[in-house]
C-alpha cells in the first residue's frame, strides 16, 4: 500500500463509513476505506439496536433532527438495491403512566415538525389491540409506521461491498497512527504503511476525536457510552410487531423491546458513560435494569431465553449531537463523527450531505457504468421447498446444511467468503451460521472448515473476528509432542 | 422434489435413532429409513471416546464408538434405509417429513409414523448471560470434545471448565491427558452434576480442583481469554461479594446442561413437558401427535446411554406396533412427580399393562423410599438427580390400582439403615 | 499414622473409604467407611497399584477423520497414562481399520495393547 494515493481516503468502516464511502463511489474518484478491524462494521455498528428510528425523539434543529428522518425515507429503496434485509414494522412509544400520556403529545408535536410521515396518537384500547402483549398499565401510544428494523452488521457490508464492486478500495486491520497535511494533500500513516489522500471523511467512530486531533482539530470529543443488548430466541419474536419505546426519562431513548429483522427479539440498551473506549463487557446489572425495564412494557418477555448478550459503545460527542462538517482547522477533512441514536437511521442522509460537502471543495464526475444493485444474496431459509429444491439441483452445495438453527447452507458460507467474509463472526453476522439459539455449537467446527478450505489457512489462524481471536491453539497432542521436545 | 413413502421415519442416527430403528424392524415394519444430518451414524457417542458405556447393557465397559459400533454393523447387516449428511427440516403433523441433503436433493417423506431421536445441544454462555467479555476461547464442552477427539486440534493451553456436568469432567481428562493443564472444575451446586466415578478419574486422578457452590462471574480479554473471575455463591445462587477470585486461563469450557432439540417436534405439533424440555409421552413413547415417537436426549437428557437404547427400543417397536394396528392400547393413567421427584417418564401409562418409568430426583438423600402411588415401596440407599432411577411396574402391580393417576415420590426411611 | 482417602466409584453409594497407614513401611493398618468389602478391595487396589482403561486417538490416513479412536485392551497403572499418550503422539495408522485392532502392542511393556475402537 505504500505512497498509493487516492482522492478520498475514508477513515473508518463503520455503517457511516460504509455510506461515505458508496455513495463516493458513484463518482469518478479514487477513494479508500480504511478500517482497524478484519471486517468492516466490526465496531458501534455491529452492536447497534438495528432501529430505524422514525425521528421524533430528536429536537428540531439539531443534526439529529436533521438527518434522521430524511435517513429513514432512504431506507426502503437502499435496502432493496443492496438485497438487504429491512421491515417496516413501525415503533410504539408507550406511556405507562398519565403524565407520560400527557409527554406523548409534546414528542407527536416534536415528530410533526421533523416531518415524521403518519405519525399519530393511539388510546390504550387500540395499542392493545394492536400490540396484545404490552402491559395493561398501558395508557396511549405513539405510533410511527415509518419506523423499522434492518440488521445494521448486514448493511455496512454491503454498502462496503457495492462500494468495493464500483471501484472503491477497502484496507483492513489498517489502523491510522498519524496523518500529516501538507497544505493540498494528507499522509496517512497506518501499521501498515502509509498512503496519501486529497480529503478524508472521518467517520472513525469512537476514535473520531483522536483523527481530528492528528490534524490539531479539537473542535469536539468523543463520550463513549456503553450499551448492553440481550439478543432472545426467536421464540421470543413475535411477542410485538412493532418495536416498542418507553416514555424517556432521562437522557436515552430507554430501554426498548425490538423485533429483528431476523426474527429474533431483542431488549436494550443500557446506557452508561464509561471511561475507557474497549469496555464491552456486559454485566449483571444491566441485565437486571434492562428486564426490569421490559417488564413495565411487555408482558411474557421470558429471561431464559436469552442467547446473546453483547455490548456497543456509541461514540457520542460532548456537544450532544453529530458531528457533520468540514474540519474547521483542515477543510479538507470532513467529519462524520459524534454518532448515537439516531445515527444508524441518519447513515445514508449523512453521506449524501458529506459528498455534497465535498463538492463544495472539488468538482465531482458521475460515473457514467455505477452499479447500485449488489449481486443478490441466497437466503436459503426464507425460500420455499420447491424453490430450495431447484436450487440444490443447480448447485449441491445448497444440500448440505452447515448451520442447523438458521438453516443455512455451505454455498451460502462459500459465498459469504466471496463476498469478503473473514471470519467466523463475519460468517454469523454475513449469512447467520451461528447467530441461532445453540450459538455456534453445532456449526463452528464447520464454518472453521470452510474459512480455512477457501481462505487457504491452517485452522489455527482461523480466528473469530481477527486480530489474536484465535480459536484453535494447536494440533491434538501437539503440546505432548513439544514437551518431549523440550525434555 | 423427491417423495419417498416409508413406514417409519427415523430422525437422528444417534444412540436413539440406531435402536429405535432396529427394534422397528424387529417389530415387523418392512420399511425403516433413518435420517442423520452427521456424514456417518453414531450421533454424539462418536466423540466420546472414553469408556464407560454399556454396563448395564452389556456389563462391560465400553467406549462411546465402540457402543455405536454394534447398533451400526447391526444396522448395515438389515435392510434399513441409511441416508446420511441430511437434514431434516421439517415434520408435518400428518407426518410428511421433508428432508435435504447435496446427493438427493429435497426430499417428501411420507412416513407411517415418525420416531423422534434428535438429542440435545448444550447449553450456552448467552443462555447463562455469564458477564464479561467476548474474547475466542469460550466454548461448550461437546464443541471442544468434537475438536480434540474428532477434528484434531486442541483449544487451548490452559482451561478452566464451568460446570460439573459428565462432559465437562470427562473434557478436564481429555485437556490434561493432552497436555493442557486444568486450573479449576466450577459448579454452582453444592455437588457435582456428573458421575462420582467421573469426578474420581477425571479430576481427583489428576489434582484438578472441583470448586462448589462457585460461578465464574467474570470473563476477561479482549480478543483471546485471558483469565475468569469466580466467586462462591450463596444459597439462592448469586455472587458473594469478597469472594471473588481471578483465575488466569486462555479457555473456558461450559458444561452447564443440555437442552433437548425440539424444534422439530413444536414444528409437528408435540406438546412439551416443561420440566423435561422434551415431548409428552405414553407408555409407548408416543407423543400427543398420533403416530408420532420419541426417545433419547430429544425426550429427557439421559446420564447413562444404555437407558437410551433401551427406552429408544420401546419407542421403535411401538411404532412399528402402531402402524400395524393402530387400536395399541392407549394410556388411561397419569404419572405425576411428587415430592422430591423432578419428573418421571412417560407421563402417562396403559393400566392394563406392565410399565416401566424414568424418574429423577429433586437433590441427593440417603436412606429415602420411593412410593409409587401408595401400590408399594422401594427402598433406596441413595439418590442423585444425575442419576436416573428405573422402576418397573408389572401388570399384577397395576391390577391394584383403583385410580387414573399415580404419583411417585421420596419419602425419608422411617427407620435407617446402614 | 497417615490417612488416605478413596471414593470408591463400584456402585452409586460412593464410600469415602478411610485408609489409615503406617507412615514408614506404608503397610494399611485400618480400613474404614466402606459400606460393603467391595469398597475395602477398591481402596487397597487405589493405594498400592492403581490401574486405568486409557482412551485416546492416534492419526489415521484415509479415514473420514484425522483421528481414530483407540484405548488400551486392559487397564494399565495409573502413573503410565502420560507416557502411553506421549506414545499414542507418535502413532499414524492407515485405513482401513475395523474396532479391536491392534495398533500398538505390549505398549511400554505393560503387556496392554493399544486397540483401536471403532472401524475406520
Amino acid at each position: 500500500m505504500q505512497n498509493r494515493h487516492f482522492d478520498v481516503a475514508v477513515i473508518g468502516g463503520g455503517i457511516v463509513g460504509t455510506a461515505v464511502v458508496r455513495e463516493l463511489s458513484r463518482y469518478t474518484l479514487r477513494s479508500v476505506l480504511i478500517e482497524k478491524e478484519a471486517e468492516v462494521g466490526w465496531g458501534t455498528t455491529k452492536a447497534n439496536s438495528g432501529i430505524v428510528h422514525a425521528g421524533f425523539h430528536d429536537k428540531p434543529g439539531t443534526n439529529k433532527a436533521k438527518y434522521c428522518v430524511p435517513g429513514n425515507a432512504l431506507y426502503p429503496a437502499l435496502c432493496q438495491e443492496l438485497d438487504v434485509n429491512f421491515r417496516q414494522n413501525g415503533i410504539f412509544m408507550v406511556a405507562r403512566t398519565d403524565e407520560e400520556a400527557e409527554l406523548l403529545h409534546t414528542y407527536l408535536e416534536q415528530g410533526r415538525e421533523n416531518g415524521v410521515p403518519g405519525i399519530r396518537l393511539v388510546n390504550a384500547e387500540e395499542a392493545v389491540a394492536l400490540e396484545p402483549n404490552l402491559t395493561k398499565d398501558t395508557k396511549a401510544a405513539l405510533d410511527a409506521p415509518s419506523g423499522g428494523v434492518v440488521a445494521p452488521f448486514e448493511l455496512a457490508t454491503a454498502l462496503m461491498e457495492n462500494a468495493e464492486d464500483n471501484g472503491a478500495e477497502l484496507l483492513t486491520e489498517t489502523r491510522v497512527e498519524d496523518i500529516a497535511w501538507d497544505g493540498t494533500s494528507f499522509t496517512i500513516q497506518t501499521n501498515r504503511g502509509s498512503v496519501t489522500a486529497s480529503h478524508i471523511i472521518n467517520a472513525a467512530g469512537l476514535f473520531a476525536d483522536r483523527i481530528a486531533a492528528m490534524v490539531d482539530d479539537t473542535s469536539f470529543s468523543i463520550v463513549p457510552r456503553k450499551g448492553e443488548e440481550y439478543l432472545m430466541d426467536k421464540a421470543m419474536g413475535d411477542i410485538v410487531e412493532r418495536t416498542i419505546f418507553p416514555v424517556p426519562t432521562g437522557w436515552t431513548k430507554g430501554v426498548l423491546v425490538i423485533p429483528t429483522v431476523d426474527g429474533n427479539l431483542m431488549i436494550g440498551p443500557t446506557g452508561e458513560t464509561i471511561e475507557r473506549r474497549d469496555d464491552m463487557a456486559t454485566t449483571a446489572e444491566g441485565f437486571a435494569q434492562v428486564y426490569q425495564n421490559v417488564k413495565t412494557l411487555v408482558e411474557g418477555i421470558d429471561p431464559s431465553k436469552v442467547i446473546a448478550p453483547f455490548a456497543g459503545i456509541r461514540a457520542a460527542s460532548d456537544r450532544g449531537d453529530f458531528v457533520i462538517e468540514p474540519s474547521s482547522v483542515c477543510p479538507a477533512m470532513i467529519h462524520a463523527a459524534g454518532m448515537e441514536s439516531p445515527g444508524l437511521t441518519a447513515a445514508p442522509a449523512i453521506a449524501l450531505d458529506v459528498v455534497r460537502m465535498l463538492q463544495d471543495q472539488v468538482a465531482l464526475t458521475k460515473k457514467p457504468d455505477f452499479r447500485p444493485r449488489r449481486r443478490p444474496v441466497v437466503r436459503f431459509h426464507q425460500l420455499s421447498r420447491e424453490e430450495q429444491a431447484g436450487l440444490i439441483e443447480q448447485d449441491a452445495r445448497y444440500g448440505r446444511i452447515v448451520c442447523r438453527c438458521e438453516t443455512v447452507t455451505e454455498a451460502e458460507v462459500i459465498d459469504a467468503v466471496k463476498r469478503g467474509g473473514r471470519t467466523i463472526d463475519g460468517i454469523k453476522f454475513r449469512v447467520r451460521a451461528g447467530a441461532g439459539r445453540c450459538q455456534g455449537g453445532f456449526c463452528m467446527p464447520l464454518v472453521m472448515k470452510i474459512l480455512s478450505r477457501e481462505l487457504g489457512i491452517p485452522m489455527q489462524e482461523v480466528s473469530k473476528r481477527g486480530g489474536e481471536t484465535y480459536q484453535l491453539k494447536a494440533a491434538a497432542k501437539q503440546f505432548l509432542t513439544v514437551e518431549e521436545a523440550v525434555q | 422434489m423427491k417423495t419417498i413413502k416409508t413406514d417409519i421415519a427415523v430422525i437422528g442416527g444417534g444412540p436413539a435413532g440406531l435402536a429405535a430403528a432396529l427394534a422397528a424392524k424387529e417389530q415387523g415394519a418392512a420399511l425403516v429409513t433413518i435420517l442423520e444430518r452427521n456424514e456417518e451414524l453414531g450421533g454424539i457417542l462418536q466423540q466420546c471416546i472414553h469408556h464407560g458405556f454399556g454396563l448395564h447393557r452389556y456389563s462391560q465397559e465400553l467406549t462411546g464408538p465402540e457402543y455405536a459400533q454394534r447398533f451400526i454393523d447391526e444396522v448395515e447387516t438389515s435392510d434399513i434405509d441409511v441416508h446420511l449428511e441430511t437434514m431434516v427440516l421439517e415434520i408435518t403433523q400428518d407426518r410428511v417429513v421433508y428432508a435435504m441433503n447435496a446427493k438427493d436433493g429435497m426430499m417428501r417423506i411420507e412416513a407411517g409414523a415418525v420416531v423422534l431421536g434428535m438429542g440435545c445441544r448444550e447449553r450456552t454462555r448467552g443462555a447463562l448471560r455469564i458477564p464479561g467479555h467476548r474474547p475466542a476461547g469460550v466454548l461448550t464442552a461437546g464443541a471442544a470434545q468434537r475438536f480434540v477427539n474428532i477434528d484434531g486440534y486442541i483449544p487451548g493451553k490452559e482451561a478452566v471448565i464451568l460446570g460439573s456436568g459428565d462432559i465437562g469432567l470427562i473434557m478436564a481428562r481429555r485437556f490434561t491427558l493432552e497436555g493442557a493443564q486444568v486450573n479449576a472444575v466450577v459448579e454452582i451446586m453444592p455437588y457435582a452434576a456428573g458421575l462420582t466415578r467421573n469426578v474420581v478419574q477425571c479430576l481427583d486422578d489428576f489434582g484438578i480442583p472441583l470448586k462448589l457452590r462457585s460461578t465464574v462471574v467474570h470473563i476477561h480479554g479482549q480478543e483471546r481469554l485471558e483469565g475468569v473471575t469466580i466467586a462462591e455463591v450463596d444459597d439462592s445462587w448469586n455472587p458473594v461479594a469478597g469472594t471473588e477470585q481471578y483465575v488466569p486461563c486462555d479457555t473456558l469450557l461450559l458444561s452447564v446442561g443440555l437442552i433437548p432439540e425440539n424444534e422439530l417436534s413444536l414444528q409437528a405439533g408435540v406438546e412439551m413437558d416443561a420440566v423435561t424440555g422434551g415431548p409428552l409421552v405414553d407408555h409407548r413413547m408416543m407423543t400427543t401427535v398420533a403416530g408420532v415417537f420419541a426417545c433419547g436426549n430429544v425426550l429427557h437428557v439421559h446420564d447413562v446411554v444404555d437407558y437410551v437404547s433401551e427406552e429408544a427400543e420401546v419407542a421403535g417397536s411401538a411404532a412399528s406396533a402402531w402402524l400395524q394396528s393402530e387400536k395399541t392400547q392407549v394410556p388411561d393413567v397419569t404419572v405425576k412427580a411428587g415430592e422430591g421427584v423432578r419428573y418421571v417418564l412417560p407421563q402417562s401409562i396403559d393400566s392394563r399393562g406392565e410399565a416401566k418409568l424414568f424418574l429423577r430426583v429433586t437433590q441427593p438423600q440417603e436412606n429415602v423410599v420411593l412410593d409409587i402411588g401408595g401400590l408399594f415401596q422401594l427402598k433406596q440407599r441413595v439418590v442423585r438427580p444425575s442419576e436416573m432411577i428405573q422402576v418397573k411396574l408389572s401388570r399384577k402391580i397395576l391390577e391394584k390400582l383403583d385410580s387414573n393417576a399415580i404419583t411417585i415420590s421420596v419419602a425419608q426411611e422411617v427407620k435407617a439403615v446402614g | 499414622m497417615d490417612k488416605a482417602f478413596y471414593v470408591c466409584t463400584i456402585c452409586p453409594l460412593s464410600c469415602e473409604v478411610q485408609l489409615e497407614i503406617e507412615p514408614d513401611t506404608k503397610e494399611i493398618r485400618k480400613i474404614s467407611h466402606n459400606r460393603c468389602p467391595k469398597g475395602k478391595d477398591y481402596a487397597i487396589k487405589e493405594f498400592t497399584s492403581p490401574e486405568r482403561t486409557l482412551t485416546t486417538t492416534v492419526a489415521i490416513e484415509g479415514g473420514i477423520h484425522p483421528l481414530i479412536p483407540v484405548r488400551t485392551d486392559r487397564p494399565i497403572p495409573k502413573p503410565l497414562m502420560h507416557d502411553i499418550m506421549r506414545v499414542s503422539a507418535q502413532v499414524r495408522v492407515k485405513s482401513p481399520i475395523k474396532m479391536g485392532d491392534i495398533v500398538v502392542e505390549n505398549v511400554l511393556d505393560t503387556g496392554a495393547n493399544i486397540i483401536a475402537s471403532r472401524n475406520m
